[in-house]
């Protein structure tokens, strides 16, 4: 076999005191499709970034066709051929197919641009990648699979070597993934070499050589594809053990249904999903990134446009239009977005405890004394740390933010809850604190709750059942006696259930 | 400490965010004892009770400005609109006044008349930018043009004058003195207490602090920000509709030059006062201070001879890039 075009040896990164990447050794061939998977938060795009220039690691080496590396940033990644294509395209909208290509490497006569040149180029590389749109069109005005091409054409322009694919077919059509995967194939016999990042099992199986899986920043395997199955795939990004983080389930649920959708619809997202939760449940729901978890939960609460479906609650249809409505029929929405849609961060904590229920400490002006009692009772309830009761937001912690989002819910009393990653990026504490306080409201206080996560085990610990999503549809429900893993992701990436 | 707490500000170290805090009212401070110091006649009763009735057209509009801008807009059209309605205004009582005469009624329509067009006028700037979705300095850079050119053709390029007899009946609004005090500086002071109130004590004055601060938290917050949004701009047309009232009678007449820069000034009230041009945290007793500065400065260079009057802009105009400067000095 020739020479590997990229090599990393022990590479490490750590982001402050959190270790996100360890001892990864990962290599590529000329002419080969290495495709990374694991589940979100196992460190892909941080390995990625490193490989591109954008990170540099903290410990480890690179080596690129046998010499040792350092990038100090992406351009000069980019200088030595490496082209990374991320799942948001990173196109100017409303410039040309060839303004793009050229884009910060314009071809010059003396002052002026050489259009020309420039052109007549743009036109040689999009025969080359059997592409057929036109240098004039504008980008804004092409489909996702055609601005991917341009994308790739700016790649092959570059004469990159190694080409970083971050979910290439997350938004594309069937259609589409196959003019992708024909392009990959051309790729390859010129002999550059291709990661191939994606949460799609099968597609993997099709298109790459080797696999590497990565679970918590660690490599576990690097394998042939071929030795591989998908179930297999599945097993090896998920296989952790259990520890004793979550509350015992008791079973208080009550067959009543105080919470039915049926065949909801919001354009773009989620495709006629239904569902229904029971009284006292704690309903999982699990998926990939871009599963339409969110949004689906987004649009049941009125914070997103829908299309079609229909919401029950105990029985009866009810109208809600926008998050108002929901919460006045106590329905409440705890968004994943901590800092970009629960808190005002630039305010102080008591300003956001009672800013969702504020009718309540209004009559007619807002009476502080009462605000400052509401404060001095969530404090101890949910135990926020914060030195003072005026602090500002953006000054606690994670973990206490997220408390005071939650704290900032139940001002409104509501009886369903939906948690929305209620555990991202907070620590172990906290963790099960919010696990604990899930539990008491189904099981003391009778309320109902629906948690979204990422994290199988998060869902597996706490859940009843699990509705588990892929591609904007619900693909199955899964019962607490049948939970695990590899059965969730089996769903989630679209091995089983209907699609 | 009174004081201190009559305006928040209690419990607070000296330190440089409290000099942040007070900046302002340090700065009005600062310009009494220089005004002083130059002339000593600036502390007459007369003198005193001038600056304050002219402060209270910008004031009052300010104090519209403030609600607007701490929810996150801008309103550039308050000048135009101040000299649209003021011609409207003329234009109906002169009519009206044929079937009313010269009465205390003509003048009540008048009002009437101005109330509703500034009720209308905000109404307008606010739909366009909450349900055409537009953004607010584009909507209202539009209808400054819009209501400048209304009032240049009813004055048909000239000067609309309020007939004589309804000036008569009409001059105390603006010239009476109510315990010694003018009445636009009553309306000033009222519309101020009550602005406080609306801001700081109310369910509406905490969401607009909240649009301003986050729009995305607001909507996640079950906050109906159309209706915050658009109910700013509806106070700010009413605050121009009333500082429209107190102005007719100063003069009796419009043109297409009346509330001329207006806007300008409403918005520096603001910026000097210590809210924040993007919105989320706010202070109508700033914008108050920092109306009187704008004037005082006006009023010092008349009562000198160091600096032209003629430079009042440039004055003013440091002075705004000064205060900003300032507030961001503390920032990390």
């Amino acid at each position: 076999m020739a020479d590997k075009l990229l090599e990393t040896k022990n590479i490490a990164k750590e982001f402050g005191p959190v270790r996100v990447l360890d001892k990864i050794n990962f290599d590529l061939y000329p002419g080969e499709v290495h495709a990374v998977i694991g589940e979100n938060g196992a460190g892909k795009s941080t390995l990625m970034k490193i490989i591109s220039g954008y990170h540099q690691p903290t410990e480890g080496q690179l080596f690129l066709e046998g010499q040792e590396v350092e990038l100090s940033d992406i351009i000069e990644g980019e200088k030595n051929g490496i082209a990374m294509i991320y799942q948001e395209l990173n196109l100017a909208e409303d410039l040309t197919v060839e303004e793009n290509i050229f884009l910060g490497q314009e071809k010059k006569k003396s002052l002026l641009l050489n259009e020309k040149e420039m052109k007549n180029e743009t036109i040689n590389i999009l025969r080359e990648l059997n592409c057929k749109i036109s240098p004039d069109d504008r980008i804004k005005n092409l489909s996702i699979s055609n601005q991917q091409m341009v994308e790739i054409a700016k790649a092959v322009r570059k004469e990159a070597r190694i080409i970083i694919m971050d979910e290439p077919t997350s938004s594309l059509t069937q259609d589409e993934v196959k003019v992708l995967f024909d392009l990959i194939e051309r790729l390859k016999q010129e002999q550059v070499g291709i990661i191939f990042i994606s949460h799609k099992l099968d597609e993997v199986k099709e298109v790459a050589d080797r696999v590497t899986v990565l679970r918590d920043g660690k490599q576990v395997t690097t394998e042939q594809s071929n030795n591989l199955s998908e179930a297999d795939m599945a097993n090896l990004m998920v296989g952790r053990d259990l520890k004793d983080m979550y509350p015992d389930k008791v079973d208080g649920i009550k067959e009543n249904i105080v919470l039915e959708v049926k065949n909801f619809t919001v354009p773009g997202y989620v495709e006629s999903a239904s569902f229904q939760l029971k009284e006292r449940e704690i309903l999982g729901f699990a998926g990939l990134v871009g599963a339409g978890r969110t949004e689906l939960l987004e649009g049941v609460v009125g914070l997103r446009e829908k299309t079609s479906g229909e919401v029950y609650q105990k029985g009866e249809l009810i109208k809600i239009k926008n998050y108002l409505d929901a919460i006045n029929h106590n329905i409440a929405y705890l968004s994943e977005d901590r800092k970009g849609k629960t808190l005002l961060t630039d305010k102080k904590t008591i300003f956001n405890l009672t800013l969702l229920a504020l009718k309540k400490f209004t009559s007619p002006f807002i009476d502080h004394e009462k605000e400052l009692r509401a404060y001095k009772e969530a404090e101890a309830k949910f135990e926020i740390q914060a030195p003072r009761t005026d602090m500002l937001v953006s000054k606690l912690s994670g973990g206490n933010q997220q408390k005071l989002g939650v704290a900032k819910l139940m001002e409104i009393e509501p009886e369903i809850i939906i948690f929305d990653e209620p555990t991202r990026g907070i620590d172990v504490g906290t963790k099960q604190q919010m696990y604990t306080f899930i539990k008491e409201l189904t099981v003391e206080r009778g309320k109902s709750c629906i948690v979204i996560s990422s994290e199988l085990q998060e869902i597996i610990g706490l859940c009843h059942r699990v509705v588990v999503m892929c591609d904007g549809k619900i693909t199955g429900v899964v019962e607490e006696e049948d939970m695990n893993e590899e059965t969730i992701m089996h769903y989630a990436t679209g091995l089983r259930g209907v699609v | 400490m009174k004081i201190a707490k009559a305006f928040g500000l209690e419990g607070l170290k000296l330190d440089y965010s409290t000099f942040k805090a007070i900046g302002p009212l340090v700065a009005l401070v600062f310009l009494f004892i220089l005004a002083t110091i130059i002339n000593p006649a600036f502390l007459s009763a007369g003198n005193l009770r001038n600056v304050l009735a002219r402060t209270a057209f910008i004031g009052i509009i300010a104090v519209g400005s403030t609600f607007v801008i701490v929810a996150g807009g801008i309103d550039l059209s308050v000048g135009s609109m101040a000299a649209f309605i003021s011609g409207v205004m003329i234009i109906a009582m002169n009519s009206i006044s044929a079937q009313l005469g010269f009465g205390i009624q003509t003048v009540l329509v008048g009002m009437a008349v101005s109330v509703g067009l500034g009720f209308l006028a905000g109404s307008f700037n606010g739909l366009f930018v909450t349900k055409g979705k537009i953004e607010p300095f584009i909507v209202t850079l539009g209808t400054m043009g819009i209501f400048r050119s209304l009032v240049t053709y009813l004055a048909d390029g000239g000067t609309l004058s309020l007939d004589f007899g309804i000036r008569a009946t009409y001059r105390p609004v603006y010239y009476q003195l109510i315990l010694g005090i003018p009445v636009p500086v009553i309306v000033f002071a009222l519309i101020a207490i009550i602005s406080t109130i609306v801001l700081n004590k109310t369910s509406f004055g905490r969401y607009c602090l909240a649009i301003g601060s986050n729009y995305e938290v607001a909507k996640y917050s079950a906050i109906n920000v159309s209706r915050i949004r658009t109910l700013t701009f509806i106070i700010q047309g009413l605050c121009v509709a009333i500082a429209t009232i107190l102005y007719v009678p100063r003069l009796g007449a419009a043109s297409s030059s009346t509330g001329l820069m207006w806007e300008l000034e409403a918005i520096a009230a603001v910026i000097i006062g210590g809210t924040a041009l993007k919105g989320g945290y706010g202070r109508i007793w700033g914008t108050i201070v920092g109306a009187i500065i704008l004037t005082l400065i006006g009023n010092i260079l008349n009562l000198t001879d160091l600096v032209s009057p003629y430079l009042n802009g440039t004055v003013q105009g440091l002075i705004i890039i000064g205060a900003v400067m300032f507030q961001r000095g503390g920032n990390k």
